[in-house]
């Protein structure tokens, strides 16, 4: 089935073909996202291995486990107990607690499960303890493989002051900065002056975005030593920093590498990671826009002499910042599983899980950089349970009510680990899934990506698609114009939703007109009932009032056979399709073009809540008559909210500020909320007397709840 | 309609016009005037003050709530017939006083309605006020029609004296004669005070508008005058009061249009009478969707609460379920949903709050509900897990015992098609309470998680293992052989141990099988229940 993915065999077939045939690619990238795992019977790994991961992650590697004809061993902290991964693997052990600490952090419980199943290898995933040295070692001690680097290299890298210097020595280029463990907040200040501003101050353990700011200032510079410290300290233990020079405006260009234990090493092309919030990735694309074949060989060739020099084995990372005359300096270099490895498996036809097993057990590369080949476009979307009007994504939990992926539309693969009825709580990550998007070309995989977010069920969690849907369709993104700063770029104001054109708001209100009439048509249909009134049902012509983001609207509206022509604003909008009141998604042809909404909730009082174009519309549907008393409803005051401050999302309070009598000024800190560990400074909106304090450290925080009264 | 009326009197006069062409002409002057007087109620002026509360008239309420021109009106030329205090003169008289009164349509099918007009001496009741809405009830429960009234009264018309109290006694005896025989509705939307109040109260259901209805015996004043207390209207007898304090209302809207739209929705779960069967809407939803997420909704851990509302929600059509009482004793849930179009009542104990035990405030709210459904043909549905009735002075003082009679009794007596599922804890006498199989009910189903025992490991294990030295081993061994739901399939006190993903599936195959059931209980004047 999935032919069209590039085994080596296979690719020597394909040059043949590509002489024969006129569009061989076309007919080859017909079929779904996914990489073959060309699994050589003779080529023994191992019998078991123990996934010390849960989520999507684990499930990705179970998958390709299988097609190993390895056996697997889940470890999961007790709420993880049904959940996917658990269920996928052979074997599971209970680690612990829910806390990630007591579980999926819990290195002697892992060791406990290892003895316990036997297992021979230990595959880590990404974070948790994936580039920890340590329990490569503890691992390696008791003669189980870790299914990365060595120890070695984990080490050389994960301190981002020493691998700067490795990648120095290894003739890569490396930003300037202060190569060291900066002491406190003044020492800071003054290597900040002399770098020049901005400067960005990190982790020197860290990864991910956690623990990192960006100062411009001397009192910023202050402010982020204070705030990144902390954040890596809880983050990992570790509240080392380090400063260096800030590449304004860059792009992020990654290139996955992939190292045997013989000394061998390959570029597997780059991945584009430019769309970021808070430092953290939202969309990525493989290949970039932006290299040309010359850059892509020499990012390449850097990151093949940085994983030689540090003896790399297995699949790993090198990030770079691009400027935007194409100068590229080494960031850092992730030594495990990237989570946008599939972006890079959909181009290249490699199984990259399947290359780390066969490593780990000690066989060498299968391919030649020759046979590394760019296939078509790749595009991942990280869909999080998070809110996007908040800064761009802030954590949301709750019970996935419903959920459906699109994976039955053609090159789309989704990489997840829940499903209908999974909890995303406040313990881990709020990642749903990744969404892969593979075409033959850029325009293709967009297309095929916005068909995919529209098709995505997501109900029961506030979700990150309205953004994602955005993204890709901007002018900007698909031109390739885009940097770091995209997002703040695109949306200094923040993340407000779909903007209207005429056109699209017509077809929103007749979709939501034409929903409202199938409702009523059928509120009025009893089976098997003699005492209705046939009356009603014999009406086909309904005026209705619509209102949409404070505008209101006049339709008329006629039904015939499944049609509903709707007139709103002067124009005729024809709505059918095959759809009906229970389904999530309704797949609708207005005016003959095809598009696909979901109806979230249709109140009976004529609230309808429709996406549309991924962002979530309400639109009020009522008759002209009750629209016309309507005018009369008394306007319901909403809460004055500058007095008081409700948490934003589900958390806990790391430290509260201010105690009742004191006096805050605007922008004064009141209160930190460590939600997913991130940090969040809450503020005070006005000049004012705390009035009451309704939160104390160290307690958890439900979204919308009342940390603290102003007067 | 009433274009419709004055056209056939007024062809008939015609085919007559030179013998009485002068008086004709007067007649319907005044028959024309009389109808214009009518429709304005209390005047512009009053209607205006009353939308400047943020109220509709009563009849754009009507206009709002039936079908567009199905409502047939009764009684407009009826007026108040007080001749003291000088409400006999002309200007004190209302054509068709201050309520009016009809039939028409909802959805096709047919209610009754009065809707008290307050821009007519504040709405206030008289005998003829009365006598209109009697006349409907009559009517309503001849032909089979649920009764909705809409609310907005000042209260008894004090200058009528005894006329006005013997108004309301006459409906009160018609809320009592057509209580199980047709559905009565009541939405209070304007003030509703004291001999009044007992009218929505022997309904079947009180909605209520937020921040403009009000219903209490006495006002805020007497209120003060008698206890001294301080208490705003709103406090008093408000919408949030009564739908979470008191239990006298089963839901509130948010304002007048929004309560008459969602009336029509709850409208069409309702049969027309007893004699009717449930009503069964078109379906989308399919009857064999299996729902995944029931599979792991259930905590692994018996102390740790879920959401019964996610099982509902999961299981009924569409999502859609209309909640009875949500904001009074959240321990237990019930509402009425649709299972592949057919109208069902459910009924669940609540994990999230107060662990979903049984006090004397759910158990009554069970009770009514279970009572109503019984009444009117709607199958029963049953989501149980129950830790017990809830121990203590408080509850034991409050009649705990009585209380949760009610809800035995009304389970025990219904004859309605009774499915229940036991989704994890089914302990002590709540376990029989809820719908089990020895009070008759049909189907009886356990989810894997199910646990039906006396009490739990801890309790039961200082009883029967007293004294013994391993206490965790003796729990262990009590969990072992009770915390399952095999000790009750043995017995055959449930008919099957279910996947909780199949639920929905087997309830409407369930359902379809229970349509023809036919129980009857033995004949009596009626039943004592425990009141």
């Amino acid at each position: 089935m999935a032919a069209y993915t590039i085994t080596p065999t296979f690719q020597r077939v394909l040059h043949a073909v590509k002489r024969a045939t006129l569009h061989p690619r076309c007919w080859l990238l017909n079929f779904r996202a996914q990489y073959v795992t060309t699994h050589d019977w003779n080529e023994k790994t191992f019998d078991k291995i123990l996934i010390a991961n849960r989520g999507e992650i684990a499930c990705r590697v179970i998958k390709t486990c299988k097609k190993m004809d390895i056996r697997t061993v889940a470890v999961h902290s007790d709420v993880d107990s049904s959940s996917v991964h658990v269920k996928m693997a052979d074997e599971a052990v209970c680690v612990g607690p829910a806390p990630t600490s007591k579980s999926y952090l819990n290195m002697d419980a892992i060791m406990d499960a290892i003895r316990q199943t036997g297992a021979q290898a230990v595959h880590p995933g990404y974070g948790f303890l994936s580039e920890n040295k340590e329990f490569a070692r503890r691992l390696a001690a008791e003669g189980v493989t870790f299914i990365g680097p060595d120890t070695h290299a984990i080490q050389a890298m994960g301190d981002k002051i020493e691998s700067k210097l490795i990648a120095k020595a290894a003739r890569v280029n490396t930003i300037p900065g202060f190569d060291g463990v900066v002491k406190d907040a003044e020492e800071a200040v003054k290597i900040a002056r002399e770098l020049g501003y901005p400067v960005m101050i990190k982790a020197s353990a860290g990864g991910g975005g956690k623990g990192m700011r960006i100062a411009w200032s001397d009192d910023e510079t202050r402010e982020g030593f204070r705030f990144s410290s902390q954040e890596a300290a809880s983050s990992f233990g570790d509240d080392r920093l380090l400063i260096e020079k800030y590449i304004d405006n860059p792009r992020h260009i990654e290139i996955q590498v992939l190292a045997d234990k013989h000394g061998n090493a390959l570029w597997l092309n780059e991945r584009e990671c430019s769309i970021q919030r808070r430092n953290q990735k939202v969309v990525e694309e493989a290949p970039s826009t932006f290299l040309d074949p010359a850059t892509r060989r020499a990012m390449g060739e850097q990151a093949v002499s940085l994983a030689k020099a540090v003896q790399y084995s297995s699949a790993g990372t090198v990030e770079f910042l691009v400027d935007s005359k194409k100068n590229f300096y080494f960031l850092e270099m992730n030594t495990r599983l990237q989570v946008e490895h599939p972006i890079t498996e959909c181009i290249t036809g490699l199984d990259l899980v399947q290359q780390m097993i066969r490593i780990a057990k000690g066989y060498k590369l299968q391919h030649k950089q020759e046979d590394i080949p760019i296939n078509g476009w790749a595009i991942e979307s990280r869909v999080y349970a998070e809110d996007p009007y908040k800064s761009f994504g802030l954590p949301s939990i709750g019970r996935l009510s419903q959920y459906e992926e699109p994976v039955r539309l053609s090159g789309v693969r989704v990489d997840s680990g829940i499903q209908e009825g999974s909890d995303i709580s406040i313990y881990y990550d709020p990642m749903i899934s990744k969404l892969v998007a593979y075409g033959a070309s850029r325009a293709d995989a967009l297309k095929k990506m916005e068909a995919a977010l529209d098709n995505y069920v997501i109900r029961g969690v506030t979700h990150n698609i309205p953004l994602l849907r955005e993204i890709i369709v901007h002018p900007r993104f698909v031109a390739g114009d885009i940097s770091t700063n995209f997002l703040p770029e695109v949306y200094p104001d923040g993340f407000k939703g779909h903007p209207l054109s005429a056109g699209d708001r017509r077809e929103l209100l007749a979709a939501a007109a034409a929903l409202h009439i199938a409702a009523q048509l059928r509120s009025q249909r009893f089976l098997g009932e003699q005492r209705v009134s046939a009356a009603a049902q014999e009406r086909r012509h309904w005026e209705l009032c619509l209102e949409l983001e404070k505008s209101v609207h006049m339709l008329a509206v006629s039904h015939s056979r499944g049609t509903y022509t709707v007139e709103v604003d002067g124009e005729k909008v024809e709505v059918s399709g095959e759809w009906n009141l229970a389904s999530a998604l309704l797949p609708l042809s207005i005016n003959g073009s095809h598009k696909v909404l979901q109806c979230l909730t249709r109140s009976p009082a004529g609230d309808i809540s429709l996406q549309y174009l991924g962002t979530t519309f309400k639109v009020r549907v009522l008759s002209v008559l009750a629209a016309s008393l309507s005018k009369h409803m008394p306007e319901k005051l909403p809460e004055d909210t500058s007095s008081i401050l409700r948490s934003p999302m589900p958390g806990t309070v790391v430290g509260v500020a201010v105690k009742p009598g004191d006096t805050v000024a605007v922008g004064q800190e009141i209160c930190v909320i460590e939600a997913m560990k991130m940090q969040n400074s809450m503020t005070a909106a006005k000049t004012a007397k705390v009035k009451s304090v309704h939160c104390k450290t160290g307690e958890t925080v439900g979204e919308g709840d009342l940390l603290v009264e102003l007067e | 309609l009433s274009t419709v009326a004055t056209a056939v009197i007024g062809s008939r006069l015609l085919h007559n016009s030179r013998w009485y062409s002068i008086s004709h002409l007067s007649v319907q002057d005044r028959i024309e005037e009389k109808r214009r007087a009518a429709l304005v109620g209390g005047g512009q002026k009053r209607i205006d003050a009353q939308h400047k509360r943020g109220k509709l008239t009563a009849r754009e309420r009507i206009d709002l709530l039936m079908d567009p021109e199905s409502f047939v009106e009764y009684d407009m030329f009826v007026e108040h017939r007080c001749a003291d205090f000088g409400m006999e003169a002309d200007h004190n008289k209302y054509p068709g006083d201050s309520v009016v009164t009809g039939q028409g349509r909802i959805n096709g099918r047919l209610a009754y309605v009065f809707s008290q007009d307050f821009t007519v001496f504040g709405g206030s009741l008289s005998g003829a006020h009365a006598q209109k809405i009697c006349k409907i009830m009559d009517q309503a429960m001849m032909v089979g029609a649920p009764v909705i009234g809409l609310n907005d009264s000042g209260g008894a018309r004090i200058q009528e004296g005894v006329e006005s109290l013997a108004g309301y006694a006459d409906i009160f005896l018609r809320n009592v004669m057509a209580s199980g025989v047709v559905p009565q509705i009541s939405l209070i939307m304007g003030p509703c005070a004291g001999g009044a109040v007992y009218s929505p109260a022997l309904t079947d259901f009180t909605f209520m508008v937020k921040d403009t209805s009000y219903l209490f015996i006495t006002g805020p004043d007497v209120v003060k005058s008698v206890t001294n207390e301080d208490v705003t209207q709103e406090e008093l007898g408000g919408a949030r009061t009564h739908t979470a304090v008191s239990g006298v209302a089963h839901r509130a809207f948010e304002n007048d249009v929004d309560a008459l739209l969602n009336l029509r929705n709850f409208f069409n779960f309702l049969p027309l009478s007893n004699k009717d069967p449930a009503p069964v809407t078109e379906c989308h939803d399919p009857s064999d969707r299996l729902v995944p997420g029931l599979d792991t909704l259930v905590p692994f851990e018996s102390t740790k609460a879920y959401d019964m509302l996610d099982i509902i929600h999961g299981i009924v059509d569409e999502r859609d379920f209309f909640e009875i009482m949500p904001n009074y004793a959240k321990n237990i849930v019930v509402g009425f949903a649709r299972m592949n179009g057919r109208t069902v009542g459910i009924v669940g104990n609540q994990p999230k709050v107060a662990s979903g035990c049984l006090d004397i405030n759910s158990s009554v709210k069970g009770a009514r509900f279970v009572r109503f459904c019984d009444a009117f043909n709607i199958p029963i549905i049953t989501f149980v897990d129950v830790p017990g009735f809830l121990p203590g002075t408080a509850q034991e003082y409050g009649g705990i015992i009585r209380h949760g009679a009610k809800l035995l009794f009304a389970f025990a007596e219904a004859t309605v098609p009774k499915i229940t599922v036991i989704t994890r804890k089914a302990y002590g006498g709540a376990y029989d309470v809820m719908s089990s199989k020895h009070l008759r009910g049909d189907v009886n189903y356990a989810w894997p998680s199910a646990e039906v025992a006396v009490m739990g490991a801890k309790g039961a294990v200082q009883i029967i293992f007293r004294g013994k030295e391993n206490q965790a081993e003796a729990e262990a061994e009590y969990v072992e052989t009770f915390a399952n739901p095999f000790p009750a399939a043995v017995r055959g006190f449930v008919d099957d141990i279910i996947q909780p993903s199949t639920t929905r599936k087997r309830i409407c195959r369930d359902l379809e099988v229970l349509a023809s059931k036919k129980q009857t209980n033995p004949w009596k004047k009626h039943a004592n229940i425990p009141l």
